[in-house]
């Protein structure tokens, strides 16, 4: 069994509100930062060797410390709630299961950052949970968690709760940004960074919810401790969603130090691929990061075991290797079609494209027109190269990550996956038809670990 | 003008307002055009969206550019229950597909159209956070998950008596 920080305490009866979290020990995060500076608390973090769980993994304590303190100006920290990157759906379990542990996070986040009035950014169609995380605010609040000189330290700070209303693109920092000033979520050129130029023109961060839930266990237990789970630079547990053709789908908090297989066959996690078929495939980090096929996933192409880690998961770079991302996993048994799967993808990207940038706004809606025509028996040989040629356009050249979010699972179907895009070709009657892919890119280990 | 607006929900409008520091009440759209949707038959007119733009002190186009740019807001009149079935790749991994061929055929309609009777409004939407569930739905406030053909016959049995009380 790994080690529990965030959700160990998730299946307590009760624990979603006020008095059983403060039973188990919850709030003693912000009694402890309140003791401390807030240069302090930006220290521990440091030491904790904390990264972004949003996606691009960014070394939090130090994302902390660049942030500008003019005088008379004021700061913010916003949660990225936006949770839409498809395979992702942890930070809705947390604030679902545990509400007051985002709360207790962003209260001491607050104190260390400065930010008097935060912000939980949430998708608007997680309509429910903004209840559950309005009540858990309004406890906090009338236990003296939260609003005017919290506990004595001088300190005030209110948060709230603002709704998107469904648009991928408002995760990405400086859209959510734009769209919690009531604007289209349309992403700034980048700098000024938000760290100097963000909400209403102030020094802001931005932070994923488990990235701020991450705070309590590391205040609690010290940076140097935290630092001591995991592997290398991947300190601490990750919660990673499961879905697709696995067993046991759902939300786990992992030690980064088991490997892919583990995780993947263990009964602990995934339970193995559902209905005793074979694993085919698996985007191991959110729909934005490479596809990798079973042997690759399993095995780095140096034939080392592959970890549910940054390092390990991202070796080989893209030519054999993929991505931790947001720790959306999504599993693909060996009846599973590449190019089908990569269409609705390429359907999801042009949807959610806000259309600032001709690369992006017109390379996604070509991708998915050409990536239809083939999975529908129309596709030509000149079409494979089309749709690299064009992915390759648009990575690199765009305000904002999302175009390279839409270009890499293209990519990297194409590269690991070609005979199959080269099979729907050849086979135009039959793969309208049936819609299986090739099963044999399917793994040969299945029964390997007990 | 002013006709949809009761007091109680100008005085939630106040309260969304405050959230943010003077002068920035735009901030407060969203907030508010997902309230004015859910008390317009979930969806926004022209003189609605003009109604939340003198409320908060903004240009026509300010309130028109927001509601046309995200996917929640209808800006043409929906059924009494909207299904939005999630077709993305976790998704579509596990059958949603069957999931949308089934309610076609149960509601005699096509993705994006609403039955006559204006009961029900079938949408095929994009990943919403429930991967793990699949396939599923977003029905209202709430989502309906691990969906099978029974249990969507259950939720439209379910819809048409909640319309008939
Ligand atoms: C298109 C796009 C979508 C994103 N969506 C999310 C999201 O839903 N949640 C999130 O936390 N970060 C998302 N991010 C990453 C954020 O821009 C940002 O890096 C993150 O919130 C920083 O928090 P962290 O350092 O705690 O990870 C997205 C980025 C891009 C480019
Ligand atoms: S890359 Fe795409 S989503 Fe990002 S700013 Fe450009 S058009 Fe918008
Ligand atoms: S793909 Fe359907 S909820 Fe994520």
């Amino acid at each position: 069994m790994g080690r529990k920080l965030l959700l160990e305490k998730a299946n307590v009866p009760g624990i979603r509100g006020y008095d059983v979290y403060r039973q188990q020990g919850g709030y003693a995060a912000v009694e402890k930062a309140l003791r401390m500076t807030p240069e302090e608390v930006v220290e521990e973090v440091k030491k904790s060797g904390l990264r972004g769980r949003g996606g691009a993994g960014f070394p939090t304590g130090m994302k902390w410390s660049f942030l500008a303190k003019p005088a008379g100006v004021p700061r913010y920290l916003v949660c990225n709630a936006d949770e839409s990157e498809p395979g992702t759906f942890k930070d809705r379990y947390l604030m679902e299961f545990i509400p007051h542990l985002l709360i207790e996070g962003l209260v001491a986040a607050s104190w260390a950052l400065g930010s008097n009035r935060t912000y939980i950014y949430i998708r608007g169609e997680y309509a429910w949970i903004v209840d559950i995380l309005e009540q858990a605010i309004a406890e906090a609040n009338a236990h003296g968690w939260l609003g005017k000189n919290i506990k004595g330290s001088g300190f005030d700070c209110q948060i709230y709760v603002q709704r998107g209303a469904g648009a991928y693109i408002c995760g990405e920092e400086t859209a959510l940004i734009e769209s919690l000033e009531g604007k289209r979520g349309n992403p700034r050129i980048k700098p000024p960074f938000p760290a100097v130029k963000g909400l209403w023109d102030c020094p802001t961060v931005v932070n994923n919810v488990e990235t701020l839930a991450a705070v309590v266990p590391i205040l609690n237990i010290g940076g140097e401790e935290y630092a001591k789970i995991g592997t290398g630079k991947s300190t601490g547990t990750k919660l990673i969603s499961a879905c697709g053709n696995i067993n046991r789908p759902g939300v786990y908090e992992i030690d980064m130090a088991i490997s892919v297989e583990e995780f993947i066959y263990s009964e602990e996690y995934c339970g193995g691929i559902a209905g005793g078929k074979r694993l085919k495939a698996c985007i191991p980090g959110g729909s934005s990061v490479p596809i990798l096929p079973a042997k690759l996933l399993l095995r780095t192409a140096k034939g080392e075991p592959r970890m549910m880690t940054y390092e390990s998961l991202s070796d080989g770079g893209f030519q054999s290797g993929s991505m931790m991302g947001s720790g959306g996993f999504i599993v693909l048994d060996e009846d599973q079609c590449v190019v089908r799967h990569t269409l609705t993808l390429a359907r999801f990207y042009r949807h959610e494209s806000c259309g600032q940038c001709s690369p992006c706004r017109e390379g996604t809606g070509w991708m998915e027109k050409i990536l239809h025509r083939i999975e529908h028996g129309q596709g030509r040989t000149a079409d494979i190269d089309l749709l690299w040629d064009i992915q390759r356009r648009i990575e690199g050249n765009t305000i904002c990550p999302l175009g390279d979010a839409a270009a890499w699972p293209v990519a990297a179907a194409i590269r690991h996956f070609r005979d199959e895009f080269e099979w729907h070709v050849n086979n135009p009657e039959e793969c309208r038809r049936r819609n299986y892919g090739l099963a044999h890119y399917a793994d040969e280990l299945v029964s390997a670990l007990p | 003008m002013m006709a949809k607006f009761t007091d109680d929900m100008k005085a939630e409008v106040a309260r969304i307002v405050d959230r943010y520091p003077e002068g920035k009440q735009k901030s407060a759209l969203i907030p508010v055009l997902l309230m004015a949707q859910a008390a317009c038959d979930n969806w926004l007119s022209p003189e609605v969206m003009d109604e939340v733009g003198a409320l908060l002190g903004l240009e026509p186009i300010e309130v028109y550019e927001v509601a046309t740019f995200y996917s929640m807001f209808n800006l043409q009149p929906v059924g009494r229950h909207v299904f939005e079935v999630c077709q993305t790749g976790p998704c579509m991994l596990k059958g949603c597909d069957d999931i949308i061929g089934h309610i076609r055929s149960r509601l005699g309609i096509g993705v994006g159209e609403t039955t006559p009777d204006g009961l029900f409004t079938l949408k095929a939407v994009e990943c919403l956070g429930a991967c793990g569930y699949a396939p599923m739905m977003q029905l209202g406030k709430t989502y309906r998950e691990h969906l099978t053909p029974e249990r969507v016959d259950a939720i439209i049995e379910e819809c048409r008596n909640m319309s008939m009380a």
